[in-house]
């Protein structure tokens, strides 16, 4: 099968590969560009953990084929942290435990951030729901939601 | 998220019980920690397995060709690749296995025993060819009957799945075969003669369905296999020294010819303490001659990876007037899934450890059409604990007492005789108990259509065998090296003991987790134990260090190694012995080479000494009366930690753990068809808690020092899935006044209740 070339820009940086059309983004992320930060936990939309942020809008990378990222913009979770420096939410993410396996947190930060940027200010329970799309096993969420809340009000400069 | 003091004497610690960030947490916040599936090397091949449309049928044939000769196709594997295993108990494992079920759940030969039983394995050039191969592997079936549920399992005219199984622990030896494994019987006094001198007795009978751990990260590994018939194995578990030990058995290899790489692990519960991809990856890749990479899919990860098992309990209890449990019997099914070994043994001992009563308990293991079950968190505790914890409830509303008053009533401590055999060591049931009574949630107010849960949970905690070296640089920095998978923060706690020992900052703590060939052997991480059996390696090998050191500082003063003490991070003169100024770790580290060469110390040893643990959770659930639907409203769990060394992750593994078992017990279930097949092999229709179905988790930690550990450390990961289930159940019951006895409590089942109740 003729491999297809895409022309993309991922965190920033335009970048090429070369994909199977049935490829999904997330196989291309991982297996084309090892950007392996994204992860698959089901493959079906269901656990959140290969989220991106793709064209401005939060979405599971293994419900994308590749070829569509032709020309769109993509965001991953090894473009949050910027020139050395780790993004508030990753930083609160390690000081207050929100992750124990670790293997939810590329996507948590993914969608996380997608809700700050959207909502500076967003209740527990706002934050709830917009992180209901992505599955954790291990904290039982609760480190994880003081964590996105505590973000929020450090980047609105309240702490 | 307080801290209930409980020790006599409270030492001073520099880093116990202190939060600092864990030393692998950057890499796994930018995305770059590598887990299973992110492993890949040059000229990797693709396999994946060919698994059983039906529940339960024999294998005729297997012809490969097709597959084999489409472009792109490699290798194929089926059981004829793989040695015929004789029947052995393996010792490693977490629960009970054996090796010739091991090797044939790993591939079926013969017959196939349950649907997405693996019967053939291909490696291709990418995934789309492996997976386009397996349509072109022929297999013909003999489909046979299929026997689904424990109790249609045990009829005379059920299906067998082995026509060698005779069950175990009765006597005299049954002359038939049949699908109950074995039978297990334990207890303490005379239960019946206290039941029947009762005021109150109470008799049910409980029902729980198979659920997964359901850990978000799938099985995956990357083998290699060369013409010299060494292996090496890049893959994710609970135990990387049981995936080599475990390979080298089923595929009739030497231990030393097989490395195996730990990778970051995405979740394990206890489901990834067995093999299932590791050994087809490395035939598959010895006899393509290239690295072979296979991950499995999520249905894969349902259909065939461990469950927990389905389980049928029936208890009687009763009681005096004025609450004290006058005896208790137990009888427990626990489904094993296609090959005996469900956790009905555990259950059985564990299931009246926070009572002091006379009861005894006799369980069967069954075996069924469905995949083997693996060990899940404190396994075969959550079950039983649902059906005691339940029936105390009941009694001590029929006693009107406060249930936790009920619970102390008749609280196990140290000194007791367990219903398993030893006596209780110290432990803190008593003090859990007390926390959780004076826990302000415990009398807080209730809405309407709320209810609200109390229940105790209990489990042993593991110790087992564990290795650990320490290294000094010369520039006075450490380095621990162990060799368990860090599934939650181990590798923090295990530089906090360290950095404790020495005396230096945690900065200068560098713990990593080395593979077989690089350190010395260690079990599973699992049983609760790598912080307590891992952390007491460490804390040795740190110790043999130190000494090293004093011995250098005694020698470059030229005193007896008594004249050195050691204490923050160096060697000082023990009183009196003169004016010399300390040595610091650094100092000493920089001499080493002229003072007999490189620092390591060692430990390698079997952790005795390991503290029993007990937690309370109270659960306010609110019930819609309309749908049925259950929400949990508030939270608190209480846990004995024996000593938080890093308190974060002792709440995290509480939090967890209570999330794990409100989806055990709210929602949860496989579903199965007529025909044998899971119907809901995905996240989407099996429903784990999210964010939004939880509130937070308020979290007190207990400590009472386990005596037998250097920091008083006790398990911590696995009593925290035991009292959930009937914490909810019995919320439920004060919220509805209607006794739940069959998970999950989901809307339809709490719906029909309450419609039935309502006549
Ligand atoms: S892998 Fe995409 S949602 Fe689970
Ligand atoms: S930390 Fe393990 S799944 Fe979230």
């Amino acid at each position: 099968m003729a491999r297809r070339h895409v022309s993309t820009t991922i965190n920033g940086e335009a970048v090429d590969f070369l994909c199977e059309p049935h490829q999904t983004l997330l196989d291309a992320l991982r297996d084309e560009l090892q950007l392996t930060g994204t992860k698959e936990g089901c493959g079906t939309g269901d656990c959140g953990a290969c989220s991106v942020v793709f064209d401005g809008r939060l979405c599971c990378s293994c419900l994308i084929l590749a070829p569509e990222a032709e020309g769109a913009e993509v965001e991953t979770v090894e473009g949050i942290a910027t020139g050395g420096e780790l993004h508030p939410l990753q930083r609160h993410f390690l000081e207050e435990a929100a992750l124990q396996c670790g293997i939810c947190t590329p996507g948590f930060l993914v969608a996380a951030k997608a809700l700050l940027d959207s909502n500076p200010d967003p209740s527990e329970t706002e934050v709830r729901f917009a992180l209901a799309g992505n599955l954790c096993r291990c904290t039982g969420y609760d480190k994880i939601i003081r964590a996105v809340l505590d973000s929020a009000a450090e980047l609105r400069g309240e702490a | 998220m307080a801290t209930a003091e409980n020790g006599s004497s409270e030492p001073k610690f520099r880093w116990i019980g202190t939060r600092p960030v864990r030393p692998d947490g950057v890499d796994k916040v930018r995305g770059r920690a590598n887990y299973g599936a992110d492993h890949a090397l040059p000229g990797m091949l693709w396999g994946k397995v060919l698994r059983s449309p039906y529940a339960h049928a024999r294998i005729v044939s297997i012809d490969t060709s097709g597959a084999l000769a489409m472009e792109g196709v490699h290798a194929v594997v089926t059981a004829e690749d793989l040695p015929e295993i004789a029947p052995e108990e393996s010792k490693i494992g977490e629960g009970p296995t054996n090796y010739r079920d091991l090797s044939r759940n790993v591939m079926a030969r013969d017959k196939v025993l349950y649907h997405g039983h693996a019967v053939a394995a291909v490696a291709a050039s990418s995934p789309a060819v492996a997976d386009r191969a397996l349509a072109h592997i022929e297999v013909e079936y003999e489909v046979l009957p299929h026997v689904l549920d424990g109790d249609d399992a045990q009829s005379p005219d059920a299906p067998l799945l082995h026509d060698d199984l005779y069950t175990k622990g009765v006597e005299p030896a049954p002359e038939r075969p049949s699908n109950v494994a074995s039978r297990v019987e334990m207890g303490r006094g005379d239960p019946e003669r206290g039941l029947a001198a009762a005021d109150f007795v109470v008799e049910r009978s409980f029902r729980t369905k198979a659920v997964h751990q359901g850990y978000i990260e799938p099985h995956a590994v990357v083998a290699t296999c060369g013409e010299d018939g060494r292996a090496t194995v890049w893959a994710s578990s609970q135990g990387h020294f049981m995936i080599r030990a475990y390979c080298a058995k089923l595929l009739g290899m030497e231990q030393s010819q097989i490395k195996v790489v730990p990778a970051e692990i995405g979740g394990g519960f206890g489901g990834k303490t067995t093999v299932y991809l590791e050994p087809l990856a490395i035939v598959l890749s010895s006899k393509s001659g290239r690295p072979v990479k296979m991950v499995m899919s999520r249905e894969e990860v349902f259909r065939a990876t461990g469950p927990a098992s389905a389980t049928r309990i029936e208890l009687r209890m009763g009681c005096t007037r004025d609450g004290r449990i006058t005896g208790a019997h137990a009888r427990l099914e626990y489904e094993a899934g296609a090959f005996p070994g469900s956790p009905v043994g555990a259950a059985v001992m564990t299931l009246f450890a926070p009572y002091d009563i006379d009861a005894r308990a006799e369980g069967y293991d069954i075996v069924v059409n469905k995949p083997k079950v693996a060990a899940y968190r404190a396994p075969g505790a959550p079950m039983a604990a649902f059906a005691v914890e339940s029936v105390v409830d009941e009694l001590a509303a029929k006693c009107g007492i406060d249930p936790i008053e009920f619970r102390l009533n008749n609280a196990s401590k140290e000194g007791v005789q367990s219903t398993f055999g030893p006596k209780f060591k110290r432990i803190g049931n008593v003090e859990t108990l007390e926390a959780a009574r004076a826990h302000p949630h415990w009398k807080a107010p209730l809405a309407p259509n709320q209810g609200r849960g109390v229940a105790s949970g209990f489990w042993f905690n593991g110790g087992m065998q564990s290795s650990a070296t320490v290294q000094v640089a010369d520039d006075g920095t450490v380095c621990v090296v162990s060799g368990n998978p860090d599934i939650g923060g181990s590798r923090a706690s295990l530089a906090m003991m360290a950095a404790e020992e020495f005396g230096i900052d945690i900065e200068r703590v560098d713990p990593q987790i080395a593979d077989t060939s690089s350190v010395g052997y260690n079990d599973l991480t699992g049983g609760s134990r790598v912080t307590f059996a891992t952390g007491m390696a460490v804390v040795e090998a740190c110790r043999d260090a130190v000494r090293q050191l004093r011995e250098r500082a005694a020698a470059i003063w030229g005193v007896e190694i008594d004249g050195v003490e050691w204490a923050d991070g160096e060697a000082r003169p023990t009183k009196g012995g003169g004016e010399l100024e300390p040595l610091t770790l650094r100092d000493i580290a920089l001499k080493a080479a002229r003072t007999g060469g490189p620092i390591t110390g060692r430990a390698s040893l079997t952790a005795r000494g390991v503290g029993m643990a007990f937690g309370v959770h109270i659960c306010d659930v609110e019930v819609d009366p309309e749908t049925g639907k259950v929400d949990v409203v508030r939270y608190t769990a209480v846990q004995d930690a024996g000593r938080a060394i890093h308190p974060s992750y002792v709440e995290g593994q509480m939090q967890g753990g209570v999330a794990q078992g409100v989806g055990w017990a709210l929602n949860e279930e496989y579903l199965y068809d007529d025909d044998g097949r899971m119907e809901n092999p995905g996240f989407l229709d099996y429903r784990v808690p999210v964010a939004s179905d939880l509130p937070m988790i308020d979290t007190v930690i207990v400590e009472v020092p386990n005596p037998g550990h250097p920091y008083g450390v006790r398990g911590v990961g696995e009593v925290p899935i035991v009292p959930p289930i009937p914490a909810v159940a019995n919320a439920v019951a004060s919220a509805t006044g209607i006794r739940m006895t069959e998970l999950p409590l989901s809307p339809p089942r709490v719906l029909a209740a309450i419609d039935e109740s309502r006549g």
